[in-house]
């Protein structure tokens, strides 16, 4: 049975980019081992040989024309997020 | 009873106005607010079309097959008139600037959405107790759940606010609140109807379907939102939503492993009620085996969380969504961002999603599950050549109580054993309210079928309907 150590659960949270309290690294721990538990069933299966389905429908390589057409307005665009300074994104500081 | 046929037929002929219809529904939306069925109302801009409808009507012009029919959209829906919130805080307030494919052809027949209905959180759960703001609750009792995620359309629905109302099936979400709550949920072949507009879950099994009250509803709502669409490219145009007649005998399996003691007896009473009746409308009603059955719930729980951890990695609080406060590096911004705007469910699927995806254990879990969904598939395909409809309950019991899951992720996924099967072999499926238990809670019977067979279904829907 897997089980998965408070350290592991906020290492996914980082690759995650999830800021977790440590309360909520606890209540998460428990619950991911809980799902891991559960899922580890399929190990008993066996699938030597057996292609992975990705996908159903059977399509591969959907192309369209590569034409221009009209899109969402840039304005449209920027009003939607939270900080903009003329016509880009501002963020904080990266480094 | 709303039926989708006679209000287009009475705007169009100008017997009743688009206006009066669309009032009436948003104020039973207003007067059943205790439901907390709908997240935001679209009241001026559905007054606004409806008008337009209504003028069109009196110049003699043409207004569609669905000319001022009322509608509720699942808020993970992108739709004009109110914010699109998928029900969680990250997008309390954003609003779109596009509209979702399926909403424009419906819009496009002259449907009016008034709504925007409740929802788990990024449609993340099976109950709507997920939701950032509040649970719904069941239309036949309100101290049990709606199921989910797509609850707040499916009580609208029960409730005969409007005639139908839009969900998003990645798992089960539109047939299980549709068993919960008696009526008809129908989630389509994968790839037939557009998700282009719908917030991703998980992208390989997301499906988009309706709720409704009669087979022949259900078939026109469908008819008009399927399609190719240039703008998702997983879509065909070949297949039909069209009732399909079935006078001849059909052969009808139903599911061994999802009529167990597990199963509430009265769940099961109803799937053996609704076969006796097949039999006595001439068909052939044997049961099957789906022994991969009991795994498909452990391959859901790992591929759909792989999907999500990547679908939902751009929600970040840069282009739109809210932001957190006052974080002084990016990284400390997506962080918090995310940690405030998600629910808990949200991110434990993210972070199961990341653990099944890491280097190391994305060979026994990720790939693992990728094949035994070729086992599942293979095993449905093998049924289908001898089989033309299989038959199981929607949901192993009625509707739960408000609460009674929440603190076990594991009890709460085990809600979506019988409906996650279709999914992942992407198969039509439909559920079809029949029956109740004894407090008077609905119960739904779910017909599956196999890749573009959605007409069948619901033709064997509409012979049955009859049927007490």
């Amino acid at each position: 049975m897997t089980t998965i150590s408070s350290d592991a659960v906020r290492q996914l949270a980082t690759l995650s980019a999830i800021a977790l309290s440590d309360q909520e690294v606890e209540r998460l721990r428990a619950d991911i081992t809980s799902i891991l538990g559960y899922v580890e069933q399929l190990s008993e299966l066996d699938t030597k040989d057996i292609e992975p389905t990705y996908q159903v429908t059977g399509l591969s390589n959907v192309w369209r024309e590569d034409s221009v057409e009209e899109s969402t307005a840039v304005r449209k665009i920027l009003d939607d997020a939270p900080e903009t300074e003329t016509n880009q994104f501002k963020v904080p500081k990266v480094l | 009873m709303l039926n989708v046929l006679d209000i287009a037929n009475s705007v169009q002929s100008g017997d009743k106005p688009a206006r009066a219809w669309v009032e009436e529904s948003i104020r039973a939306l207003e007067n059943n607010a205790e439901y907390n069925a709908v997240l935001n109302l679209t009241t001026d801009r559905a007054l606004q079309r409806a008008d337009e409808i209504d003028k069109a009507v009196s110049s003699g012009d043409e207004v569609g097959r669905l000319a001022g029919v009322p509608f509720v959209v699942k808020d993970n829906f992108l739709a004009y008139g109110a914010p699109t919130t998928a029900a969680a805080k990250i997008l309390e307030n954003f609003t779109s600037p596009v509209q979702a494919t399926a909403v424009e052809k419906l819009e496009a027949e002259g449907a009016i959405c008034i709504g925007k209905s409740n929802l788990d959180a990024f449609a993340h759960g099976g109950s709507t107790e997920n939701s950032a703001f509040g649970v719904t609750h069941n239309s036949k009792d309100k101290t049990k759940v709606a199921g989910g995620s797509s609850g707040g359309s499916a009580v609208v629905t029960a409730l005969d606010i409007v005639p139908f109302a839009l969900g998003s099936d990645t798992g089960g979400s539109i047939r299980q609140p549709a068993s919960f709550n008696g009526v008809y949920g129908m989630k389509p072949t994968y790839g037939a109807v557009s998700r282009f507009g719908v917030v991703a879950m998980a992208s390989g099994t997301d499906t988009i379907g309706c709720f409704a009250k009669t087979a022949d509803e259900t078939a026109l709502v469908m008819s008009v939102m399927a399609g190719k669409d240039p703008q998702d490219m997983t879509t065909v145009d070949d297949i039909s939503m069209q009732i399909k007649p079935n006078k001849k005998s059909l052969k009808i399996g139903i599911i061994a492993e999802t009529m167990t003691d597990d199963v509430q007896p009265e769940v099961r009473d109803s799937v053996k009620n609704y076969a006796d009746a097949l039999t006595a409308a001439g068909h052939v009603v044997e049961e099957v085996s789906l022994s991969m059955m009991k795994y498909t719930l452990a391959m859901y729980y790992i591929i759909v969380p792989a999907e999500i951890s990547s679908n939902l990695a751009r929600y970040d609080g840069i282009r739109y969504g809210k932001r957190a406060q006052a974080a002084t590096t990016l990284a400390e911004l997506y962080g918090r961002t995310r940690d405030e705007g998600f629910v808990t469910e949200n991110k434990r699927r993210i972070m199961v999603g990341s653990y099944v995806l890491s280097s190391g254990y994305f060979d026994a879990y990720y790939q693992q599950a990728q094949k035994a969904r070729t086992l599942l598939i293979r095993q449905f395909d093998e049924l289908f050549e001898t089989y033309d409809i299989l038959l199981s309950p929607t949901a192993p019991t009625t509707a739960f109580g408000i609460g009674d899951n929440v603190d076990d992720p594991v009890k709460m996924y085990l809600a979506d054993i019988m409906t996650v099967p279709a999914s992942l072999a992407g198969l039509p499926a439909l559920s079809v309210p029949f029956g109740e238990d004894k407090a008077g809670l609905s119960i739904g019977v779910q017909l599956i079928g196999q890749r573009r067979s959605d007409g069948l279904l619901l033709g064997v829907a509409k012979s049955l309907e009859a049927t007490p």
